[in-house]
């Protein structure tokens, strides 16, 4: 269990985070959606200790992660993170870029570091593409190798931050595809997205965010049709509009 | 015209032990201004009191030119520390190295934050240690944006380190002054001087493409 407790965040004088609280089975796969700027990026990276609050605890069963860094190392070796942007090493190629954390973290040898990246990477559907860099990749290769890089070190929970928020939609369907077969297998994960028909389909929870508040927690088949907040209506109805304009909203 | 080489060409063996003396000077500057110029700068991209100060240190060293601060340290300094009383070597040693530590400093941060964060927070969350991010990720991708600048910065320290003439270091301008003042043929043993200098950076900014192809991960 996650227990999120009265967490705050404070950017110079913005509030970011207003005494959000929660508890994320690990059990169950989350949605957080809401608008722009309403935190859920924040939050997320307040999970992995990328970004610390101001005040407030989060405690994975009953260790405090931000008690010490023997704490957050422990919590981090198990949940992995997916961001927007790949941030892939530019300087390693796709096996490498997998590779990387196994030799360091898990301590495996070449060998063996290498047969569990290819595993994964033949897993995201990558097994041509070992060996290319970064810059020789299309996004949504992108974001699989990303992906990889994440599964290979065996999390119990990954954080998605959009993963396809900078993916064109024909690339956003190949990674959100990529995602939805490993949530059939048995992948736990909190993601902040978008697309919500991928959220409905995915999640069995919705956090719904909005000005650095959860305004509410609903099992995802409600949420789409009878939300709890008036405030989740009109972004339903806001969001569901713009994805049909821009034609992203099809993807599987 | 007045230009005869009967006389320097005798003298070309001694000037070019001058080499020796500036490639030493060169090559020890580069060495610990690496090293301390590789941790002042991973120290002043944070924003804390020793960041402040070290900055402080780096602008004064980077605003003053390098024959005041030999000066200063070779004569200025033994005025005021009772004993200190050190050798031109030791002088050129200390001041070069600092001084090459300051304005590669500056370059590495640059280097440091020519970084995507991105990448370094991927790697915060794979849990690898500050240690191997700094050797893997960090170092790797910034040698290859910074590599141009630092093999400049090389350049002119081969250049510069003819200032410790001044401070009678045996390096090859002082012993262009030996030379000319016994043989009265300035200009011919200026041309052998030039020449030497000349082939010294050609040589390493040669050596400096080579590497740099090598480094250019983006262009394979
Ligand atoms: N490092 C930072 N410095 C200052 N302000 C920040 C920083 N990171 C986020 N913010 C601000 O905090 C607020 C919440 O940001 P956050 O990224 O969590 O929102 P979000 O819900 O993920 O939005 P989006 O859907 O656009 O990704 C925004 O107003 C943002 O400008
Ligand atoms: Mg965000």
């Amino acid at each position: 269990m996650i227990y999120v407790n009265q967490l705050n965040k404070h950017f110079k004088e913005s509030h970011v985070l207003q005494d959000v609280s929660i508890t994320f089975d690990p059990h169950i796969t989350y949605a957080i959606i809401g608008s722009s700027g309403s935190g859920k990026s924040t939050l997320l990276r307040c999970l992995n200790g990328l970004e610390t609050p101001s005040s407030g605890e989060i405690k994975i069963d009953d260790i405090n992660i931000f008690e010490s860094k023997d704490n957050l190392a422990k919590a981090r070796s198990n949940m992995g993170m997916v961001f927007q942007n790949f941030n892939l090493f530019e300087h390693k190629t796709a096996i490498e870029n997998v590779m990387f954390a196994l030799i360091k973290v898990k301590k495996l040898s070449h060998d063996e570091a290498f047969k569990t990246a290819s595993t994964a990477l033949d897993k995201v559907g990558l097994s041509h593409r070992y060996n290319n860099y970064p810059h020789q990749l299309s996004g949504g290769e992108k974001q699989r190798v990303s992906i990889a890089r994440t599964l290979a070190m065996s999390p119990q929970l990954v954080l998605f931050d959009e993963p396809t928020s900078a993916l064109d939609p024909e690339m956003t369907i190949e990674v959100l595809k990529v995602i939805k077969n490993l949530v059939k297998d048995g992948l736990k994960c909190i993601l902040v997205t978008h697309e919500m028909s991928f959220a409905k389909e995915v999640a069995d929870m919705i956090v719904f965010m909005d000005q650095g508040k959860i305004l509410e927690i609903t099992p995802s088949e409600q949420f789409f049709t009878q939300p709890v907040s008036t405030r989740a209506v009109q972004f339903l109805s806001h969001t569901q509009f713009k994805g049909e304009t821009q034609g992203k909203k099809h993807y599987s | 015209m007045n230009i005869d080489f009967t006389r320097i060409i005798p003298r070309i063996p001694y000037l070019l032990q001058g080499v020796q003396v500036t490639l030493t000077i060169a090559l020890v500057a580069a060495l610990i201004g690496s090293v301390l110029g590789f941790i002042i700068s991973l120290i002043t991209s944070k924003k804390g009191l020793l960041g402040r100060v070290l900055f402080l240190f780096v602008d004064f060293f980077r605003g003053t030119p390098l024959y005041f601060q030999l000066f200063f340290y070779h004569y200025g300094l033994p005025q005021v520390i009772p004993g200190f009383l050190p050798t031109a070597y030791h002088s050129a040693f200390v001041i070069f190295s600092i001084n090459s530590a300051a304005y590669l400093s500056e370059i590495f941060r640059a280097g440091i934050q020519s970084i995507d964060k991105g990448q370094i927070e991927a790697a915060k969350a794979l849990n690898i240690s500050t240690w191997d991010i700094v050797t893997g990720i960090i170092i790797p991708i910034g040698a290859k944006n910074v590599l141009p600048a630092i093999i400049n910065e090389f350049i002119t320290l081969i250049k510069e380190t003819s200032v410790a003439a001044v401070i009678s270091v045996n390096e090859i301008m002082r012993r262009h002054t030996i030379v000319a003042g016994t043989t009265f043929r300035a200009f011919e043993s200026l041309i052998i001087v030039g020449l030497i200098y000349y082939t010294l950076t050609k040589t390493l900014s040669i050596a400096g493409k080579v590497v740099e192809r090598k480094l250019r991960y983006d262009l394979r």
